[in-house]
């Protein structure tokens, strides 16, 4: 970063580096400048205009998250023509959708919602009009509803530079632009790989993991963070738990490496068996050619017995172990413990090589 | 990997062989498309297939399946040949470069062209560009390892990435990406036939005394049997007796055949698992064990960061942790085993494994941290080979090119290679029961060059057979040019048309992985 420079805001003198923009500066001294379109990691695009902020003397209106500090600025951040000015954004935005908050999956997490609630609007000054776009319902994965859309660019954004799957764009349809795929086609028609980011950057209810629909609310949720447990990158996640169960996964920035918020189909789509019917549930023991349902107490005899009489009779290099790419350390770390110290063994190895 | 991943992002120049990085480790793909986009990186990618990265490639090298080692080698000789390495790196910091050097002379541009169909001025081009780079990172897969001669072609990428200066360097390094979550962290730990934790070898009579110490017990000296052996001696009927955790090798192994055979003529075979598999279904016994969303503990990554998994939701049923099931076993067979968390093992794995030492959970509840970490006030390491390699200086080794074990005849006219897709995951038993992946990617396909589909009269969606030495299979086409001309692509997820009943269980010497990259088959309409 550039050169100290320092400038003032709210009243307040403040020590910056030429190049960040307002709204860095601020967020980095705790003061508060509502925002929807912003979202890091992404090029600013000053579409929104709800960080507005007053500058100068003359009070010009700037959107504080693309423009960049100067020596001896002076910004105020809530003047009553600031605020004027975000209440007329936050009022279109609330009457160009369908913005009923009764059955919306987002209810409790969203920014328009945040927004509104936080300018104290009673209700729009223009009337609602809703742009009719039929519910995108054609994948299990995620829900588009596009008359919640408030076109912030954040999928767009995201999509784009940050995971570089490049599907999604503005594009236009009669007398409205609309974000979608190449050729207005639904996700699953389209290239689009279902990595989820563009559902995590939408900040209002317009993108939705379908599978977690009325399964729990924003503040029902349990996240538990964790590691993927797909591909070697070991993708940082959290795993919504509502009711005893996975019901879908989301990521965080701010956890950083490895990466940095984002995901692949697997990692955040491919939790459904977790709770599969399938699940081993008990320890089985074959009898007369077949698999039979058995205690803890049964299996670890049958075994503890079989293995002690091969060790017996035929030496403990007669049997094997195979180790998993998919267990914990502990778990690798106990079983070659196990198969070295217990049966006495170096027969042991895992599929890694396959 | 010798570096880390957020590096491949701000390098210079990427060279990715050997890895459909896309598809395989997507978050990292991403990494190289921004790269590519946003940081101006070059990009070069070497792959038969033509792969999502080709798009963003600035050249694109297209050798023939088995062929990675005279590409490699051909690079070399063109970069020593035009004077680009790095001449006081190879002196400061490496031996062996004379004799690498001899054996690379061969391997002119018009030579590699010969084997492996590169153009020669391509490959001076993607010479140029890896060698002028300030630094350059190499990503490879298991498009370099599945051969029978993987360990050569993982060598010679280590001497391509010595003869430019960048291992030890911020950006650099040889960069294998791990394909499944865990697999640095089981090696690690010592779940292999030669070393105990922390790569200690079990012959060195200094680490057993001290491991024997620790656990109470003496331990044996000799290294044991590897996974191929393991199966070989099951098949001879000197193994008895098999306990596999959460491994699938009814799938996963080639030659599925001979495993099944293997596998049934154990004494007993113990599986111990999270759902009934193909393996499971031939054991004497089912262990059920929890997830990963079940239980506590810490994975590797593939750039040595070691990250907590955390209890989300409780086990199915009776289903417990399988480091709960190892203990319980353990004492059954009168050696207690008494720990009652995960935490505990890795207190335990702190003072037995050097390179775990310092990562303890208190340290690693925010953020993963990278071994080696020697101690719990060490940062942990981003890259390795720092200044000096582990072993001194860094050491070249000749290598020749050798054709795969198994090419094409008149008998068998096409390659069959192996990988796996982007919707799906090793045997599938996880990915294969999530309802988004599998609308995406319902059932296996093989693809097939439309060049090659038109002379055999097949279309896409059409059934085809698919008949190597060691068996056959029918699988739905798909006509696509990702695959060049002679080469068909299958991925290893659907056990329906389970390709290992085809691919050739020939060895890598050294690393003993088996050839699943090449092999010979012929393809008729079903
Ligand atoms: S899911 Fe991923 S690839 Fe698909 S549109 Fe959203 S960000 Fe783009
Ligand atoms: S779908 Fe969501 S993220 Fe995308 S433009 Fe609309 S509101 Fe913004
Ligand atoms: S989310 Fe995708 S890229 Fe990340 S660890 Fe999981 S499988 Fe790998």
């Amino acid at each position: 970063m550039g050169n100290k420079i320092s400038l003032t805001i709210d009243g307040k003198k403040i020590e910056a580096s030429s190049g960040q923009t307002i709204l860095e500066i601020a967020k980095e001294n705790g003061i508060h400048i509502p925002t929807l379109c912003y979202y890091p990691n992404t090029k600013p695009a000053g579409a929104c205009r709800v960080c507005v902020v007053e500058i100068g003397t003359a009070g010009k209106l700037e959107a504080s998250c693309c423009t960049p500090v100067s020596p001896g600025m002076v910004v105020q951040t809530n003047t009553e023509k600031v605020m004027n000015a975000r209440r007329m954004v936050a009022e279109l935005l609330w009457s160009s959708g369908n913005h009923n908050c009764l059955q919306c999956e987002k209810n409790g997490d969203c920014e328009l919602q945040d927004l509104i609630y936080e300018l104290g609007i009673e209700k729009p000054r223009f009337e609602i009009d809703l742009p009719g776009y039929e519910i995108e319902d054609t994948n299990s994965m995620i829900q588009r509803d596009l008359n919640k859309c408030i076109l912030c660019g954040r999928c767009i954004r995201v999509c784009n530079e940050i995971q570089v799957h490049e599907v999604l764009d503005f594009s236009m349809r009669g007398s409205h632009t609309k974000v979608s795929p190449a050729f207005d086609a639904d996700y699953i028609d389209s290239e689009c790989v279902f990595c989820g980011a563009c559902v995590d950057a939408c900040p209002v209810g317009a993108l939705t993991f379908k599978q977690a629909r009325f399964k729990g609310r924003p503040w029902e949720m349990k996240k538990v963070r964790t590691t993927c447990p797909y591909c070697g990158v070991g993708c940082q996640m959290d795993l919504n738990v509502s009711d005893g169960k996975v019901v879908k996964v989301t990521t965080n920035m701010d956890y950083g490496k490895p990466n940095h918020g984002m995901l692949c189909s697997k990692g955040r789509f491919g939790m459904n068996f977790i709770d599969n019917s399938d699940r081993l549930k008990t320890p089985l023991i074959r009898m007369d050619g077949e698999l039979k349902a058995a205690s803890w107490e049964e299996a670890y005899g049958y075994i503890a017995e079989k293995f002690a009489s091969i060790k017996e009779k035929d030496g403990p290099d007669s049997i094997a172990g195979l180790s998993s790419a998919r267990c914990t350390n502990e778990e690798n770390y106990l079983f070659q413990k196990f198969m070295r110290a217990v049966i006495g063994t170096n027969n042991i190895d895992h599929c890694a090589r396959l | 990997m010798t570096n880390s991943i957020e590096e491949i992002e701000f390098t210079d120049a990427i060279l990715a062989i050997g890895t459909n990085t896309t598809e395989n480790h997507p978050v990292i793909g991403s990494g190289v498309k921004r790269a590519v986009r946003q940081h101006g990186a070059k990009l070069i990618v070497i792959d038969p297939r033509k792969i999502g990265l080709v798009d963003y490639a600035d050249i694109w090298l297209r050798p023939k399946p088995g062929t990675n080692v005279a590409v490699l080698n051909g690079l070399m000789n063109s970069i020593i040949d035009e004077r680009l390495y790095a001449k006081e790196y190879v002196a400061n910091r490496t031996e062996g470069f004379e004799t690498m050097k001899e054996t690379v002379a061969k391997y002119t541009p018009d030579h590699v062209e010969d084997i492996t169909g590169v153009p020669a001025d391509d490959l001076r081009i993607a010479a140029r560009i890896y060698a002028e780079a300030n630094s350059a990172s190499i990503l490879y897969a298991m498009g370099i390892t599945q051969h029978s001669h993987g360990t050569d072609a993982v060598k010679s990428c280590a001497n391509l990435s010595m003869l430019c200066g960048n291992v030890g360097v911020e950006g650099g390094g040889v960069n294998p990406l791990r394909g499944q979550n865990n697999v640095q962290g089981a090696c690690d730990m010592g779940a292999l036939p030669n070393v105990l934790p922390a790569y200690q070898p079990i012959a060195n009579d200094d680490a057993r005394t001290k491991f024997e110490k620790s656990w109470g017990v003496s331990l044996p000296a000799k290294p044991g049997l590897t996974i191929m052996e393991i199966m070989n001696a099951a098949h001879d009927g000197d193994l008895k007796g098999l306990y596999i955790m959460g491994e699938n090798p009814m799938v996963s192994d080639p030659d599925l055949t001979h495993v099944e055979a293997s596998l049934k003529n154990l004494d007993i075979l113990v599986v111990q698992d999270i759902f009934l598999n193909e393996t499971g279904q031939l054991a004497d016994v089912v262990l059920p064990s929890a997830c990963f969303a079940e239980k506590n503990g810490t994975f590797s990554n593939t750039e040595r960061r070691v990250q907590r998994i955390r209890k989300a939701v409780d086990a199915p049923g009776e289903a417990k942790a399988d480091w709960q099931i190892i203990s319980e076993l353990a004492t059954k067979m009168n050696y207690a085993m008494s720990y009652s968390s995960a935490k505990e093992i890795m207190d335990e794995i702190n003072g037995l494994a050097p390179s775990y030492a310092g990562i303890t959970y208190e340290r690693i509840e925010e953020e993963g941290i990278q071994w080696p970490c020697p101690s719990t006030d060490h940062p942990g390491t981003r890259y390795l080979h720092k200044g000096k390699f582990s072993r001194g200086l860094g050491l070249f080794s000749a290598i020749d090119y050798r054709p795969s074990d198994e090419l094409p005849d008149n008998e068998y006219p096409f390659i069959l290679t192996t990988g796996r897709v982007l919707y799906h995951f090793h045997t599938a038993t996880m990915t294969r029961r999530s309802e988004g992946l599998n609308e995406r990617y319902p059932e296996s396909l093989a693809e097939i060059n439309s060049r090659d589909a038109e002379k055999l009269k097949i279309k896409e969606g059409d059934f085809i057979t698919v008949t190597s030495r060691r068996g056959s299979l029918k699988v739905k086409a798909s006509v696509v040019d990702t695959p060049p001309e002679g080469t068909i692509f299958m991925n290893f997820h659907f056990s329906e048309a389970a390709v290992n009943l085809l691919t050739n269980p020939a060895l890598d010497p050294i690393g003993k992985i088996p050839e699943y990259k090449v092999c010979a088959v012929k393809i008729e309409a079903a």
